[in-house]
């Protein structure tokens, strides 16, 4: 019964669209796939599509544990409005942070025009996509480990120290394995918001073809150009590859887990 | 090894938790810091481990000032209530982890940790389990594998917090005597701290007695439990009965009777003391304390009755025989056999 309504509703909310994603691709055939994913302004986008995900997820991983940390264990005035302030990304229109960023960045923005001079261009580049896509991925992060964070009691820690680890030995070996499905997950998350991202990056990124023009994108161009094979042809290979990625960071949590000894 | 502390005061937040104490804790004694919560004997034990620092006061281990080193370096075995147990670790990792911490210098081979890990684990009863993770374990097993994990680096001193404080009645006990063996065995100077006085007096070469950041008395469990010097270890250790009386020229009075019994303690009103179950029974009243009986219960082998004593109207409890043919609105007399009087503030 149970099953029968997870398939049920799973079927109809996401295995149908995604089978007609596939179908509609698959009438361009093989030959016509290979073609698009060769093309190389697809090529282009979904390397810069993925190389800044994933650049910006590992950057959410390492800061956005550093937040968490920091909301869990210390107690400063403000940090009820600063905890509330991380999930901002998940609320705001993400349009609206994209126009914030390119604005902040651009030549003569507040940030920008300090940047500009000492040749660091962050607007229209794929630099500013990574920063947008850190925006909105921080909270994924946060919002996974920091639970995990509120369970581990500060005698864990205490008791290391009594056993003469440092506070290095400390968090390497008692707070980070204990923490690694969480991190696992919480990069999982922001990888994979980042790699279907719109809203923010177009605006930041000035979608120069071949430079800072991202697959989702070219999808949208795509379908304004009626071709709408073309379209389904690269979500489909971004279906494929985000599939394979979190498939693979599944295992790899899996095994974690296992190795870590929560399973029971 | 010997620890000292001495004229310690601990502030949290201007609040006060400890007022100058002071203790000397023998090598190999088993010390046990008794009192109600709140009233600092946790905090003692963490500044000795150096999970606190004093505000004020020092902490020695033998004759090198203690106070001056991190709780890395002070060498000391903590077992916390809660086991504190690495969870990703299997029970010989968590045992050893003290040992692989260790820098490179004075790390022994890996095969001699996990050599010296399973010896522990032997030792604890726990052979066998290497290979568990902690979730996999009972409270019993968890709290032997802390100690295991406390013991393998070879502590200069054992602390343990309220040991068998999560754990069922049954395990409880069974700890306890196991713990007991255990000291004898190695003879750590061990302290550890309990609220439970049972635990206490059948565990402790010394009890400490604490209340309100301060020492009440330190004794044996003999010492503390039948000439206990102030009224709060009457009442928090064993149970105790008390009367409000007048001392008159080394004589004690209870209203316009006098009992019967000598006092060194000064003229006026006075609080006397007793052990309910050690208390004679007597006929005739020249110099007794006599009551009404409003309440009896049966208790084990006994039976205890609510006596209303005189016009004052004051309650005290004692234990008769369970053959004894008193019942409500009886009159009863007796007298404490032992007793101690102390002048009201």
């Amino acid at each position: 019964m149970t099953l029968g309504f997870t398939l049920a509703y799973l079927t109809l909310i996401v295995l149908i669209p995604l089978t007609g994603l596939v179908w509609r691709s698959a009438s361009l055939g093989w030959g016509g796939m290979w073609h698009v994913a060769t093309d190389a302004r697809t090529l282009n986008a979904l390397k810069i599509s993925f190389g800044t995900s994933l650049i910006a997820a590992l950057i959410n991983v390492v800061f956005g544990v550093i937040v968490a940390w920091v909301l869990v264990r210390y107690r400063f005035p403000g940090r009820r409005i600063i905890d509330a302030i991380v999930d901002l990304p998940f609320a705001l229109p993400t349009a609206v942070a994209g126009i914030a960023l390119t604005a902040l960045y651009s030549k003569n923005g507040w940030i920008g025009r300090w940047l500009d001079p000492l040749g660091i261009k962050v607007a229209f580049t794929p630099v500013g996509i990574t920063i947008a896509l850190i925006f909105i991925g921080l909270p994924f992060v946060v919002r996974t480990v920091q639970p995990v964070m509120e369970e581990i009691r500060k005698e864990v820690e205490e008791a290391a120290a009594t056993l003469g680890a440092t506070r290095f030995q400390t968090i390497s070996r008692v707070l980070l394995p204990g923490l690694t499905p969480a991190i696992l997950t919480g990069f999982a998350l922001a990888f994979a918001r980042a790699v279907g991202e719109y809203g923010s990056v177009i605006f930041i990124a000035g979608n120069l073809p071949y430079i800072s023009e991202i697959a989702p994108l070219l999808i949208v161009i795509r379908l304004e150009e009626f071709d709408y094979t073309g379209a389904t042809a690269i979500a489909a290979i971004m279906l494929l590859i985000s599939f394979t990625m979190l498939f693979v960071i599944n295992l790899i949590q899996a095994w974690s887990r296992r190795r870590y000894g929560y399973a029971t | 090894m010997d620890v000292r502390v001495s004229g310690v005061r601990k502030e949290f937040d201007r609040f006060p938790a400890l007022h100058d104490v002071s203790l000397d804790i023998n090598s190999g004694e088993l010390i046990a810091l008794l009192g109600p919560s709140g009233s600092g004997k946790t905090t003692l034990l963490r500044l000795i481990a150096g999970l606190e620092t004093p505000t004020e006061g020092k902490v020695f281990f033998g004759d090198e000032d203690a106070s001056l080193k991190s709780v890395q370096e002070r060498n000391v075995g903590f077992v916390f209530q809660h086991y504190a147990l690495f969870r990703h670790m299997t029970v010989i990792d968590n045992v050893g982890f003290g040992l692989k911490v260790r820098p490179s210098a004075s790390r022994p081979s890996n095969e001699e940790i996990r050599r010296r890990s399973s010896e522990l684990l032997d030792f604890v009863q726990l052979g066998g389990l290497e290979k568990r993770y902690p979730a996999q374990l009972s409270g019993g097993q968890r709290q032997r594998v802390a100690l295991a994990r406390a013991m393998a680096i070879e502590p200069r001193v054992l602390l343990l917090d309220e040991p068998f404080g999560a754990l069922d009645a049954k395990v409880r006990k069974e700890l306890r005597r196991w713990l007991r063996e255990i000291h004898d065995k190695t003879m750590h100077t061990t302290v550890f701290v309990t609220h439970d006085q049972d635990e206490a007096l059948e565990l402790a070469d010394r009890v400490v007695v604490m209340s309100q950041g301060k020492i009440e008395q330190i004794g044996t469990p003999d010492q503390v439990y039948d000439t206990p010097n102030s009224p709060f270890v009457y009442g928090f250790i064993g149970e105790s009965s008390s009367l409000t009386v007048r001392i008159d020229n080394g004589e004690v009075w209870l209203a316009d009777r006098t009992l019967g019994l000598k006092s060194d303690a000064p003229d006026g009103n006075a609080t006397l003391y007793f052990r309910p179950h050690d208390v004679e029974l007597i006929d005739g009243c020249g110099g007794c304390i006599a009551g009404t009986v409003i309440a009896s219960r049966r208790v084990g082998a006994t039976r205890r009755v609510e006596l209303e004593i005189g016009g004052a109207a004051e309650r005290v409890e004692i234990e008769i025989p369970a053959d004894h043919p008193a019942r409500e609105k009886s009159r009863i007399a007796f007298r404490p056999k032992h007793w101690r009087v102390f002048p009201q503030a």
